[in-house]
């Protein structure tokens, strides 16, 4: 059972000025658990997909499925509870001041008896190590905290997938990180679909497949390896490669076999074992 | 992040802290009544000395209470000034022209004053006490019988909570927004008063325009959590505790107090 399927989806957004924007035909699958990485420059549509996952623009034409439910008004809540939506802004999705009462408010919505969302809201702050802060008031945590409380605001949820759009472009380097590391241990303790919409490049390596996309359209994808293996390609949809990556590829260019990492102490111990291993031959 | 405290609530923990929101507002109204009823020397005097032992209880200093006072001060003095002037009655002490002071207009003067300050402490007491978040949660409660009549209470709740939690967001926008223009070279400190006003346009715009663009992304935001469904749970529920009933009774016995007061002594004036 795919988690979510476009089947030759259309859309149009009907404002002036976006006139130029479309999505034609649009064909794009997400398994069960899997962790995909949606990356784009500005523009390219990757934000539009997240908005028609869970009915928030409807398409002009094709079929949107959620775990076989065709998205449709009729089962428009059924798909929002399994699909959660987090946003950019962090400030611009909390409703209440209060940490408990804003990661309360979905549950509130779908009306869960209050012992339930009691449980819920214990497992959200839990999932996302916040549980400290469940009296504290919004405005005066961190971007990264606020945006862990807006992540557990959807988890109270229980989705099946989780879609994040672009989450963690406002964070500082560090906030980036506790949103980045809350999202793998869902994915791989919870089960959660995960699919990660950005155009940091360093946070689609941890993904188990990469889409790129560029004017509504995905024009690659692939393993993040194999993504990254084509950066001439993706400079043409103005993406570059981290410089941890430009790294790696030089290298092995060089001849040195190293693999694709994120993390500089692993590439550093790699490099070593590969300059130890020179030495003995 | 500015430090930003909302109204005026003073964070201790006490026994009038811990009281129902609810409570509190049926008190503040309740009380309002028995400053209206009360006509008599005695009346007034049980509404103050409730209300002093509010204060006691509260552990808010008075020094922060007459502060509230000090706001009205100019009303006070006002309409102290004109009842005085313009009351007429026996024992004229002094008279010109239409104005004339009289016995009778000082003493209604003084009730006006005691009961303006009374009903400007009693609801600065609620503030003081209560979280802006658990007053929207005693309003949406108390307001809950308005849904029979279609009155949409939670929605008027949520509108309540979430200006709320905007407050600190659009006052740290505006100081950015500010500073942004003075680095271009605006000016917002010298000139008249219609050219200060002038120079906060380039102000409102920019934060009136990123406001929208915040509610819009709120709302997908609200619609992405399941927003907008027909039945809905509330997670917090207030509790009437013991504090409450000794609240409810107090004010029971004021209102009783001060009717009787009425009906038996009378007017003084």
């Amino acid at each position: 059972m795919h988690a979510i399927e476009f089947r030759n989806v259309d859309f149009a957004y009907s404002e002036e000025g976006q006139r130029d924007f479309r999505i034609r035909q649009l064909n794009f699958t997400v398994e069960e658990g899997e962790f995909v990485a949606v990356l784009g420059h500005n523009g390219s549509g990757k934000s539009t997909l997240a908005r028609l996952t869970n009915g928030i623009l409807i398409p002009d034409g094709g079929e949107i499925r959620v775990f076989d439910t065709l998205l449709t008004e009729k089962h428009l809540f059924d798909v929002r509870k399994d699909v959660g939506v987090v946003f950019q802004n962090p400030d611009n999705q909390t409703v209440a001041s209060i940490v408990e009462d804003d990661v309360a408010f979905g549950a509130e919505n779908v009306a869960l008896p209050r012992e339930e969302i009691g449980r819920r809201i214990d497992f959200a702050l839990h999932a996302v190590g916040m549980e400290e802060y469940r009296h504290a008031t919004v405005a005066r945590l961190s971007g990264g905290q606020k945006q862990r409380i807006a992540i557990a605001g959807v988890l109270a949820l229980k989705p099946r997938v989780m879609i994040l759009d672009e989450s963690t472009a406002m964070l500082d380097p560090r906030g980036r990180r506790e949103i980045i590391d809350v999202v793998l241990r869902l994915n791989k303790e919870e089960k959660i679909t995960v699919v990660l919409i950005t155009h940091f490049m360093e946070e689609a390596l941890l993904a188990d497949r990469a889409v790129v996309m560029n004017r509504g359209e995905i024009v690659m994808e692939g393993t993040p390896a194999e993504i990254f293996e084509r950066h001439e390609e993706l400079l043409t949809y103005n993406l570059t490669l981290p410089r941890i990556g430009t790294i790696c590829k030089r290298l092995r260019e060089g001849g040195m076999s190293v693999t694709d990492t994120l993390d500089i102490a692993s590439l550093a111990d790699e490099i070593a074992s590969n300059l130890k291993g020179g030495n003995a031959s | 992040m500015k430090e930003v405290s909302f109204g005026q609530f003073y964070p201790v923990d006490s026994f009038i802290h811990r009281m129902d929101p609810r409570l509190k507002l049926v008190f503040l109204i309740g009380f309002i009544v028995a400053i209206f009823v009360a006509n008599s020397f005695y009346g007034l005097a049980a509404c103050a000395g409730v209300l002093i032992l509010i204060i006691a209880f509260s552990r808010v200093p008075v020094l922060k209470i007459l502060r509230a006072v000090k706001g009205i001060l100019f009303l006070v003095i006002f309409t102290a000034a004109i009842n005085i002037l313009f009351h007429t009655g026996d024992h004229v002490y002094w008279q010109w022209k239409i104005f004339c002071v009289t016995r009778g207009g000082i003493i209604f003067s003084a009730y006006l004053i005691l009961r303006l300050v009374l009903l400007v402490v009693c609801s600065s007491m609620l503030t003081y006490t209560t979280t802006p978040v658990s007053l929207t949660d005693g309003i949406e409660s108390l307001l809950t019988p308005l849904k029979w009549i279609r009155f949409p209470v939670h929605a008027l709740a949520l509108i309540m909570s979430i200006a709320l939690r905007f407050i600190p967001i659009l006052m740290d926008e505006t100081e950015r927004i500010k500073n942004a223009q003075k680095a271009r070279g605006a000016d917002f400190e010298s000139g008249g008063p219609v050219k200060r006003i002038r120079a906060f346009i380039p102000i409102l715009v920019p934060l009136l325009l990123s406001a929208f663009r915040r509610a819009e992304e709120l709302g997908d935001a609200m619609d992405a959590r399941c927003y907008g469904g027909k039945k809905r749970t509330k997670y917090k529920k207030l509790r009437f505790t013991w504090r409450d009933l000794v609240g409810f009774l107090t004010l029971a016995l004021l209102i009783t107090g001060v009717a009787l007061l009425r009906v038996y002594v009378g007017d003084i004036v």
